[in-house]
């Protein structure tokens, strides 16, 4: 389908989704009057409705973005990698991945050996392979962008030797022996659990305590849907805890149900991975009105929703914001069946911290992106159905409204303003709103450290998170072994 | 363009391109295909005496090993030659003939060493209007069992006398295949030379196991759970040949002895050194075998071009290597060279400088931003980051003129000085 695949040209792939959009609108009112109970909706149906698009269309849509390589094409994809000294790609990956050495075992026909080598690493090197945004890691520093503009497959045949290695079910690491040492985790997101699993790998015993009813943090509950698709981020999870030694208890959130304190005084070292449950919010008046949402919320429900023809979706849909979470909001919108989807965002498209390929995959999906605009109001009764935005300038003076506003029609708001660490407990130094720590993941209180989205340094992105936890275990075990 | 045609020993064709005796000469439809392709000529699959047909494996015949890309690099076979009846081949050959005058039709042949095969099969083929005949000495597989093929190309004296054989019992054009498993390509060209050869082709394939099936601890290609060695060809053995090749036209003995070049030919360009070093033609196999008959489009084209853009005709080309084909010891070692590395091409892979670091000269520098540059003072010259450079023409050589100053040596880029005057030669005697 059309939307599955970026293409560099997007006129032409706004030409198509236009096409399609006008076939679903005739198909369903051609359904409705014959009586048939395919398609009553449409992405013209006003109001905010499920089943705006056919059942099919709606798989198609969600199914996986990049699929995956088969046997043939990773050999011709590995084989353009020229084996480079100390090779820039390996320096672009923030966790360090040894590339030229497992695209060689890809190379020579051993996948597995490929996948220990990346897994060795980074353990979520599986969900790595899906959601990194190589373009500006791994490969834009591959030489062969540099020489043809083309680099090395590094996503694809990361996931290639992964998903192998994880379709065997085979663990390929081993605990060490039992230290009878114990540590906390709070949060089972990518920084949490890698923590926990170079632990476990130590021979420590870890206890996960997460709020959430399943593990996995946004790689469940925040990556776009045709990222990660079949389940993919509980089948890593499952994966990830054959290592041993590893506890995880949902539902427990500290400061509710747990206290930092008592897990100070209970485990020998505790780690903080609780990401950023807070969201920023708009200062716009109105902004309380109904369908006016966050955009974390409304792709976490997206993401728990199997059947996506049961997802209401709006017809006029605005996304406020500039990152990744605003392009996977918006372009989950259009994939869903909204007919106008328009991302606004506050400053130039420069400064948009979504990269230029997400924002192309965004455009080429059929979403609008409009910069220098900043909204002020949310009109509507109860309900929103407009959002009053005034022009902004960008100066070395900071960002100032103009005078000149304009109003974009909208029965569905998704805000996508940041999120912001939300409950750190007491007596933990914050600096920029996140938890204050070294190089090595250490926080201000002894014995405590803390990485991923909710701790200073890293780019919030799922391969930090897992630099930073893998790296926090390694000083805690060191911690660990000096005091033993 | 340039006039291509060819005179091979009083043996015309449109080209110089000849398909070699292999699968891709087998049978009357190959040879009418590869004509109407644009061959220049043929040299048939050989022919053995007549009685029943040869038997070929019915597993499989061919192993490989690739480059990049799974492009074919060489190739292995442990095929015989026709299995098909000799009268059907020689009826198959007159009527192709026939109908293209202008190609080169040349019989390959392989019969028992006793001068009666020899005289029988002879006329049969004169018979068939065919244009001269190649005798097979060359298979290294197989029929070498069977005291033919490379049986009799490893003994120059067997050589010697049934080529003489051959140009008693028959007026055609006769042309002696050569093996490449012998320890020097000489003593067989001479002989061949001495029993009257018209001409001698070389290379035909080594002796060679491409691989081993890890799986059954079998040598491959694996005819049921075992396997016998084949002969190797395709662009692997080109460097094997032409150095046969030359050694063969620079020789005292054997210069001026004409030559068809074979091994690994693969492009126009091939076919242009093959000839430069001394090879008046060219026959080509494996990269048909890969590719199909089309290639000889991009060989056509590609020499006319550069005979063009040399203002040479094919004849001017012919050779024009052989006289720079030297002895290591007639070479310059006054002669100095630098790497330098084009930092506009250079994409930072750092082949070259692990090249250099790990196993040559340490003279190349890897800066903190991965700028890669050459340090003169350390530079052997050797050209291996040339050779490992995945950018072609990214890292070249520079010429020191005379006088210059080399700066690993500290000495001056003096005149021509090789190793028979050179001081640290114990035998040499100065000229001074
Ligand atoms: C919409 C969206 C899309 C994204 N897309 C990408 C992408 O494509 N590629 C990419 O690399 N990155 C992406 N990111 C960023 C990436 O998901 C995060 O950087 C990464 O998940 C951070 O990992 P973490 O472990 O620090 O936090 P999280 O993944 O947020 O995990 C934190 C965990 O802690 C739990 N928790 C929170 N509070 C408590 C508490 N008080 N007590 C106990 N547990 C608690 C949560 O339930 C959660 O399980 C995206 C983010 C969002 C929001
Ligand atoms: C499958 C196969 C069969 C061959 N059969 C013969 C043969 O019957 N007679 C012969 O003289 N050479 C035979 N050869 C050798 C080729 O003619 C040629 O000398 C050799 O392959 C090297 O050339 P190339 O590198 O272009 O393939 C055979 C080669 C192959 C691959
Ligand atoms: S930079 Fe590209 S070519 Fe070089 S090792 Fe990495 S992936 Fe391979
Ligand atoms: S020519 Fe040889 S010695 Fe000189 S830089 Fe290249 S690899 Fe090193
Ligand atoms: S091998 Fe070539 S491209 Fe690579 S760093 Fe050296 S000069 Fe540059």
């Amino acid at each position: 389908m059309l939307e599955r695949k970026v293409t560099k040209n997007s006129a032409l792939a706004i030409f198509y989704l236009l096409i399609k959009i006008s076939t679903c609108a005739s198909l369903g009112q051609k359904n409705s009057k014959t009586g048939s109970l395919a398609l009553s909706n449409s992405p013209l149906t006003p109001g905010i409705v499920a089943g705006r698009l056919p059942v099919a269309a709606l798989a198609d849509n969600f199914a996986d973005h990049t699929p995956p390589l088969d046997r043939h094409e990773a050999r011709v994809a590995a084989d353009r990698c020229y084996f480079c000294h100390d090779a820039p790609c390996i320096t672009a990956c923030p966790t360090s991945i040894d590339i030229p050495l497992f695209i060689r075992q890809i190379a020579t026909g051993t996948p597995d050996a490929a996948a220990k080598t990346i897994l060795a690493q980074n353990i979520l090197g599986g969900m790595c392979a899906r959601v990194c945004p190589t373009e500006t890691l791994c490969e834009e520093a591959c030489v062969r962008e540099a020489a043809e503009g083309k680099p090395v497959e590094i996503g694809s045949l990361q996931r290639f030797a992964t998903d192998t290695l994880m379709a065997k079910g085979v663990h390929p690491f081993t605990r060490a022996t039992p230290t009878g040492r114990k540590v906390a985790v709070v949060g089972a997101g990518p920084a949490g659990l890698a923590c926990a699993h170079r632990l476990a790998m130590k021979g420590h015993d870890v206890v996960i305590s997460d709020a959430r009813p399943k593990a996995g943090g946004l790689n469940e509950y925040g990556i776009a849907s045709y990222k990660s698709t079949n389940d993919f981020a509980q089948a890593e999870v499952e994966w990830l805890l054959q290592i041993g030694g590893i506890t995880l208890h949902h539902g427990k959130a500290l400061g509710r149900d747990v206290q930092l304190a008592d897990l100070q005084k209970d485990y020998d070292a505790v780690f903080l991975g609780m990401g950023l449950a807070g969201v920023n919010a708009l200062r716009a008046g109105g902004e309380e009105k109904s369908n006016v949402q966050n955009a974390v919320d409304f792709i976490a429900t997206l993401r728990q929703t199997a059947d996506k023809a049961t997802l209401p979706i709006g017809r006029d849909v605005v996304v406020i914001g500039g990152g990744m979470t605003a392009v996977d909001a918006a372009v989950q919108s259009k994939l869903l069946g909204a007919e106008n989807v328009t991302i606004v965002y506050r400053r130039g498209q420069e400064k948009m911290s979504a990269s230029g390929y997400e924002q192309e995959h965004a455009t080429s999906a059929g979403v609008r992106i409009v910069c220098n605009a900043a909204p002020v109001a949310v009109h509507g009764d109860a309900a929103v159905s407009e959002v009053e935005f005034a022009y902004t300038e960008d100066t070395a003076n900071g960002l100032t409204l103009t005078a000149q506003t304009f109003r974009l029609k909208a029965d569905q708001v998704f805000k996508a303003i940041g999120q912001s660490l939300t409950g750190a407990p007491d007596g933990l130094t914050l600096s920029g709103g996140k938890i204050a720590t070294d190089a090595a993941g250490r926080t201000s209180l002894a014995g405590v450290w803390a990485g991923g989205d909710c701790a200073t340094g890293g780019d919030d992105l799922t391969v930090t998170a897992v630099a930073e936890g893998r790296d926090a275990a390694e000083d805690i075990h060191a911690h660990l072994s000096a005091r033993a | 363009m340039a006039d291509l045609s060819s005179n091979f020993i009083g043996i015309t064709s449109p080209n110089p391109f000849w398909l070699a005796s292999a699968p891709p000469t087998d049978k009357e439809y190959n040879v009418r295909r590869a004509f109407d392709a644009g061959w220049g000529g043929v040299v048939w699959k050989t022919l053995g005496s007549e009685g029943p047909p040869i038997v070929n494996v019915s597993g499989p015949r061919y192993g490989a090993i690739w480059g990049a890309d799974r492009r074919l690099l060489g190739l292995n076979n442990i095929e015989l030659i026709t299995d098909r009846p000799l009268q059907v081949n020689l009826e198959e050959i007159r009527r192709v003939k026939r109908d293209y005058p202008d190609r080169a039709m040349v019989i390959s042949l392989m019969v028992p060493c006793d001068e009666e095969s020899w005289k029988d099969i002879l006329h049969r083929i004169e018979d068939t209007g065919a244009d001269g005949v190649e005798l097979n000495f060359g298979c290294p597989h197989g029929m070498a069992e069977r005291g033919m093929g490379s049986a009799v190309g490893q003994v120059p004296e067997y050589i010697e006398m049934v080529t003489a054989w051959v140009k008693h019992y028959s007026k055609m054009p006769c042309i002696v295949k050569l093996t490449p498993n012998v320890t020097s390509i000489l003593p067989p060209a001479m002989a061949a030379k001495r029993g009257g050869a018209d001409a001698v082709s070389l290379i035909n394939t080594i002796k060679s196991v491409t691989n081993v099936d890890l799986d059954h601890f079998s040598p491959f290609p694996m005819i049921d759970g075992q396997g016998s060695h084949g002969g190797y060809c395709g662009p692997a053995v080109k460097p094997i040949a032409l150095n046969m090749v030359g050694e063969i036209a620079r020789h005292a003995d054997t210069r001026g002895l004409p030559i068809s070049g074979i091994g690994g030919v693969t492009t126009w360009r091939d076919a242009a050194e093959f000839m430069a070093m001394g090879a008046g033609n060219v026959q080509v196999c494996t990269a048909v075998m890969t590719y199909g008959f089309k290639i000889v489009q991009e060989m056509i084209s590609g020499l006319s071009q550069y005979l063009d853009q040399k203002q040479m005709s094919l004849n001017q080309l012919v050779g024009r290597a052989v006289p720079n084909f030297v002895e290591w010891q007639d070479l310059n070692l006054n002669y100095v060279t630098k790497a330098v590395i084009s930092q506009d091409d250079c994409i930072k892979c750092g082949r070259c400088y692990a090249a250099c670091e790990d196993t040559s000269h340490q003279a190349i520098a890897m800066s903190e931003d991965r700028t890669f540059t050459v340090k003169d003072d350390e530079c052997v010259a050797c050209n291996l980051c040339v050779n490992v450079c995945p950018v072609d023409n990214c890292i070249t050589m520079k010429t020191l003129p005379k006088g210059a100053m080399d700066e690993r040596t500290g000495r001056e880029v003096g005149d021509y000085a090789n190793w028979q005057t050179h001081p640290n030669n114990p035998s040499s005697h100065a000229a001074e």
